[in-house]
């Protein structure tokens, strides 16, 4: 069963996702460039959609959070290698997948990169663990914890400052 | 607004609120069901997948890494996933016609040339970089960019700022000016 909902839930991903354009390697690097904003207009408005909708389940009780630790340097360390890697790449893995599906077979070098990457990462996590991955953990957080405040003006000034960013893409034309 | 699965291309706005309805849901239902909420999110997948290319070759190796055990190597729900992203995206693009034959991006090509190997080695060095990044900041834009920051996780935002920040200055030394 965990299996099937998986793959029902991929599908109509993998098909948002091509509709959306949104696993090309010229929209991806577009964005780098700053000239065609299509993965922020079609991430942003996901995160929008989802942010309202996750706070209203979880706050009926219907639905727990699961939160990815807050370990500092990792988080910057890692995210900026990710960066780095994905100018290249031009893809991410989520799109790697969708992208040779759409026949841009080029994302299979890509894809193969990931997996070895997958495997170094692997062999170094009993090193990384007692060093970059312990500097500065902060543990689960959320905005609204930290602030102390309640989630939903929180998703109101994401939503105010979504509409404004991304009102300014349309008059700008990006 | 046409949301025909025949149309090559749907509004980004309205794609991707569909995709935040569909993370919410799957939310949803994985808790009914499955007594365990399932987040969107992909990069695990590499690293099971891996884990099960290594096992034909090392398979005591595999089993004594702290990594591959702490993440389980088993086809799992994320696993079918990240399968049937490939098989969505190959039903909208042959529906839509939009699916294309390509070995190197114009962009790339702009930049570096025609040549399928020097991409094939640009593609594969990006590759291994993003995903050893991936894994140490816990996620890529789909478990943190997305699923992350729909909860307001604070690793999330971190993240997902750090992922725009390195891809934009890199971008601007690989590809200089250039792209459309």
């Amino acid at each position: 069963m965990e299996q099937i909902i998986g793959l029902i839930t991929g599908i109509l991903f993998g098909f948002l996702l091509q509709k959306g354009e949104v696993l090309r390697f010229e929209k991806q690097v577009g964005f780098m460039l700053l000239k065609d904003m299509t993965i922020i207009k079609f991430m942003f408005t996901a995160v929008l959609v989802g942010m309202v909708g996750i706070y209203a389940f979880s706050a009926a009780g219907v639905i727990s959070l699961s939160l990815k630790a807050t370990n500092v340097a990792a988080i910057i360390i890692g995210g900026l290698m990710f960066g780095i890697g994905w100018a290249f790449a031009g893809y991410c893995p989520g799109t790697s997948v969708g992208a040779l599906a759409e026949g841009r077979i080029h994302a299979v070098w890509a894809i193969l990169g990931m997996l070895l990457g997958a495997a170094i990462y692997a062999e170094a996590y009993p090193v990384l663990k007692k060093t970059i991955l312990a500097w500065g953990n902060y543990g689960k957080i959320t905005l609204p914890q930290v602030l102390g405040i309640s989630p939903w003006p929180v998703i109101g000034v994401f939503i105010v400052f979504g509409v404004v960013m991304l009102s300014w893409f349309e008059k700008k034309n990006l | 607004m046409n949301l025909s699965i025949f149309n090559a291309r749907w509004n980004p706005y309205v794609a991707g609120a569909l995709v935040g309805v569909l993370a919410v849901l799957s939310v949803v239902v994985t808790t009914l069901v499955l007594e365990k909420p399932k987040y969107l999110g992909a990069s695990t997948t590499f690293v099971r997948a891996a884990g099960f290319i290594e096992k034909t070759v090392a398979e005591e190796h595999v089993a004594q890494n702290s990594y591959f055990n702490s993440k389980k190597v088993k086809v799992d729900w994320q696993m079918l996933f990240v399968g049937g992203v490939f098989i969505g995206a190959f039903a909208a693009a042959r529906f839509g016609k939009t699916s294309k034959l390509e070995t190197v991006p114009p962009i790339w090509e702009q930049r570096f040339g025609p040549s399928a190997t020097v991409r094939a080695v640009g593609a594969f060095f990006g590759g291994m970089v993003l995903m050893f990044g991936a894994r140490l900041a816990g996620g890529c834009p789909s478990g943190h960019g997305l699923s992350g920051n729909m909860q307001l996780a604070v690793s999330g935002l971190m993240a997902l700022v750090f992922f725009l920040v390195g891809a934009i200055v890199t971008a601007r030394f690989v590809y200089g000016q250039g792209g459309q």
